[in-house]
C-alpha cells in the first residue's frame, strides 16, 4: 500500500513539473506579450478542451525542460480529429532539442497513419544550437519534420499558427504549410534575425521590418491571414478547417444552405463602363452564403481576390479579380496567389469558382523583369490541371491572358458562363483599334473626321466581340441574368459534384516556376 | 521628385502609385484634409481607371504629379503633413 502511494506521488510529481511548464518569469513574460500558455492555446482549439498527448515526459531527467519545449497532442476539432504539435516557449523560449524535434515527427506519423489534418501551433526560437549533433543533421532530425511536411502536403491538411517567432530552419514550418495564420505584433518569421542580420551583412532593421506579421501578410506573401489576438487565430482557423474534408480521399462536409447577405444586386454592383471600378467583394456576397467567406491571403496582392466560401452550403473556392484594385489587372504576386490557392483547393476536392473581370497580366519592364511570363504560366499551370470541377464566369471584361487565367473556354472549365455585360477579346476596343488603325488614325488630318473614324471602328469592334455573337458561336457556354447566378452556380455544383478526370500516366508534370 | 519626399528621415506619411501609369485626374488640393479611403488621384493604366485611396487621415502637403504625368509603380504621387 504505502509503495503504491510512493509511485503515484513521484507520477503526480513529474507530471506537475510537466504541466507547469518554464519558470514562472517566463510565463509572465508571456501575460505581457499578450501571449497564452500552450496548454490554455490546446484548450481554446480542442473541443470541449479535450486532448490525448505523447511524449510528456520527453527529456523529464533534464529537470528544466518539461515536456522538452513541445506539447503533442490529438483531439477534435469541429468534430474532426486532428494531430496538433505546439511549441511551449516558456522552455526555453520554444527551441529544439533532439527530443523535440522527435516528437513533432512522431505526432505527424500519426496524423499521417490516422490521415488527419494537422496544425502546427508555433512559437518557437529555432534550434538549441548546443543539442546540434542531435537534433540538426540526422536521420531524424529537423530536416525530417520538413521532409514529411512535403511528403504529407496534399494528402492531409496542414495549417500553422504563428503566436510567436519562428526563426531560421523553423521558419521552414509555416513555408510548407498549406496556410499561416499570424497573430500581428507577436508572430514573425525570418531565416536571419535583425542581430544576424547587422553581424552578418550590416543591415540595421527592426523585427517587424524583417519578418513580422503584417510584412509577411502583405508584402512577402509568406503570411495568409492576420489576426489581431491568439484567440482569434484559433477560431478563424477552426473556421477555416470546416471547408476542409480530414484528407484527399474525403469530400468537404455540407452545410445548411443559408441566404446571401442583404445588399445591392449584381445589377446594380456592375457598372455599364467596362474601365470603371466596383468592388468585387460586393459582388461575391451577392452569390454566396452569408458570412461563409474566408478570404485567404485578403492583404496581399489584392487586386487578385482568393477565398473560401459556401454556395447553398456547398464549399468552394473563389478566384475573382478585384477591378477596385490596380484595376483587376494580373502581376507577378497575384498569380503566385492564385496558383497556391487552386493547388490547395484542388488537393482537397473544393470546386473552384473564377469570377472574371480582368484587363489582361500587366505588361511594362518592371514586370517583365520580375519574370511576369514565368509567374502567369505558372498560374495558367495550376489553373488547368486543377481536377475539381471548375466554373468559369464572365462577369465583365476578360482580356488577353487575362480569360486563359480565368479558366476561359480553352482550359476545359465544366462551364463558361457569361454575364450580358461580358467582354471577351485579345484586348479592349480602344486598345485593339489603336493597334490595328493607328498609322490610317494619324494619317487623318480634321481631327473631327479623325474621331469619327475611331469611334467607327470601336462600334465596329464591339459588334465583332459581342457577346451573343460568341454565344452563338458556342464559345461560352451560357449567358446567364445576373439575378440567376448564384442559383445557376448552385445547380452546376449540385450536378458536377462526381466529376472525375482521368489524366495520361506520367510522372508529373515539369513545374513553370 | 523633390528630394523632401524622397528622404527617410522625415516623418511624412507618402501615398505611393500602385502601379506604372497615367495620370487621369488629381481630385486633392495642397493643404485639402482626407479621410482613409479617400480617393486622392485616378491613375489610367491597362486602359482601367485605378482609384488611388488615402490609407489613412490626413492633411495633404504635397502633389508630386500632374493629370497627364507618367508614374512608375512606387513612386510617391502625394505626401500628407
Amino acid at each position: 500500500m504505502g509503495e503504491t502511494k510512493e509511485y503515484n506521488d513521484r507520477l503526480e510529481e513529474k507530471l506537475a513539473s510537466v504541466y507547469a511548464g518554464g519558470h514562472a518569469k517566463y510565463h509572465e513574460k508571456m501575460k505581457e506579450q499578450n501571449k497564452l500558455f500552450v496548454r490554455d492555446r490546446l484548450e481554446l482549439l480542442f473541443d470541449n478542451g479535450e486532448y490525448i498527448e505523447d511524449g510528456r515526459f520527453a527529456n523529464v531527467e533534464a529537470g528544466d525542460l518539461p515536456a522538452d519545449g513541445v506539447v503533442t497532442a490529438t483531439g477534435k476539432v469541429n468534430g474532426q480529429t486532428v494531430c496538433v504539435m505546439a511549441n511551449d516557449s516558456t522552455v526555453k523560449a520554444g527551441s529544439w532539442g533532439s527530443r523535440t524535434v522527435e516528437k513533432i515527427i512522431r505526432i505527424q506519423e500519426i496524423a499521417e497513419k490516422n490521415r488527419v489534418p494537422m496544425l502546427y501551433l508555433v512559437d518557437s526560437a529555432g534550434a538549441r544550437i548546443t543539442d546540434q549533433l542531435d537534433m540538426f543533421p540526422n536521420r531524424r532530425g529537423a530536416g525530417r519534420i520538413f521532409h514529411n511536411q512535403v511528403r504529407l502536403s496534399g494528402f492531409i491538411p496542414q495549417i500553422c499558427l504563428l503566436f510567436g517567432p519562428s526563426a531560421a530552419g523553423g521558419a521552414y514550418i509555416p513555408a510548407f504549410c498549406d496556410i499561416v495564420f499570424m497573430v500581428e505584433g507577436n508572430a514573425s518569421m525570418y531565416l536571419g534575425s535583425p542581430r544576424m542580420a547587422e553581424k552578418v551583412i550590416g543591415e540595421k532593421v527592426t523585427l517587424e521590418e524583417m519578418g513580422g506579421a503584417r510584412m509577411h501578410c502583405t508584402v512577402s506573401g509568406v503570411g495568409d491571414v492576420l489576426v489581431s489576438t491568439e484567440e482569434e487565430a484559433i477560431s478563424e482557423a477552426k473556421r477555416y478547417l470546416s471547408f476542409f474534408p480530414a484528407n484527399y480521399t474525403e469530400k468537404p462536409k455540407q452545410v445548411e444552405s443559408k441566404a446571401i447577405k442583404e445588399g445591392r444586386t449584381l445589377e446594380e454592383i456592375i457598372p455599364e463602363n467596362q474601365n470603371a471600378p466596383f468592388d468585387m467583394y460586393e459582388a461575391i456576397d451577392a452569390i454566396t452564403d452569408e458570412g461563409t467567406f474566408f478570404d485567404v491571403k485578403k492583404l496581399f496582392a489584392p487586386e487578385l481576390i482568393t477565398g473560401l466560401a459556401r454556395i447553398d452550403g456547398r464549399a468552394v473556392g473563389i478566384i475573382a479579380n478585384q477591378p477596385k484594385a490596380k484595376g483587376g489587372v494580373l502581376f507577378v504576386d497575384s498569380a503566385d496567389k492564385a496558383t497556391k490557392f487552386i493547388s490547395l483547393c484542388d488537393a482537397f476536392s473544393i470546386p473552384l469558382i473564377f469570377l472574371a473581370d480582368v484587363p489582361g497580366f500587366m505588361i511594362g519592364t518592371k514586370v517583365e523583369r520580375a519574370g511576369i511570363i514565368r509567374h502567369g504560366a505558372k498560374l495558367i499551370a495550376a489553373m488547368s490541371s486543377a481536377t475539381v470541377p471548375k466554373i468559369s464566369v464572365i462577369v465583365r471584361k476578360a482580356y488577353g491572358a487575362g480569360l486563359y487565367a480565368m479558366a476561359g473556354p480553352a482550359f476545359e472549365p465544366d462551364v463558361c458562363i457569361a454575364l450580358p455585360t461580358a467582354q471577351i477579346a485579345v484586348m479592349g476596343p480602344e486598345a485593339a483599334v489603336n493597334a490595328v488603325y493607328s498609322n490610317k488614325i494619324e494619317a487623318i488630318e480634321d481631327p473631327k473626321e479623325r474621331l469619327k473614324f475611331v469611334q467607327e471602328k470601336h462600334a465596329e469592334y464591339k459588334e465583332e466581340i459581342d457577346i451573343y455573337k460568341l454565344a452563338s458561336e458556342m464559345i461560352i457556354d451560357e449567358i446567364v441574368a445576373p439575378s440567376e447566378l448564384r442559383s445557376e452556380l448552385a445547380n452546376r455544383l449540385r450536378f458536377y459534384e462526381d466529376k472525375q478526370i482521368i489524366n495520361a500516366p506520367r510522372k508529373h508534370p515539369v513545374l513553370p516556376v | 521628385m523633390d528630394e523632401q519626399t524622397k528622404g527617410g528621415s522625415f516623418k511624412m506619411k507618402n501615398l505611393e502609385s500602385t502601379m506604372a501609369g497615367t495620370v487621369f485626374t488629381v481630385n486633392v488640393a495642397i493643404g485639402e484634409e482626407v479621410s482613409a479611403g479617400q480617393v486622392v488621384m485616378v491613375l489610367e493604366s491597362m486602359k482601367m481607371e485605378i482609384p488611388i485611396e488615402a490609407e489613412t487621415a490626413g492633411k495633404i502637403a504635397t502633389i508630386n504629379a500632374k493629370e497627364g504625368d507618367f508614374v512608375n509603380e512606387g513612386d510617391v504621387l502625394v505626401t500628407f503633413e
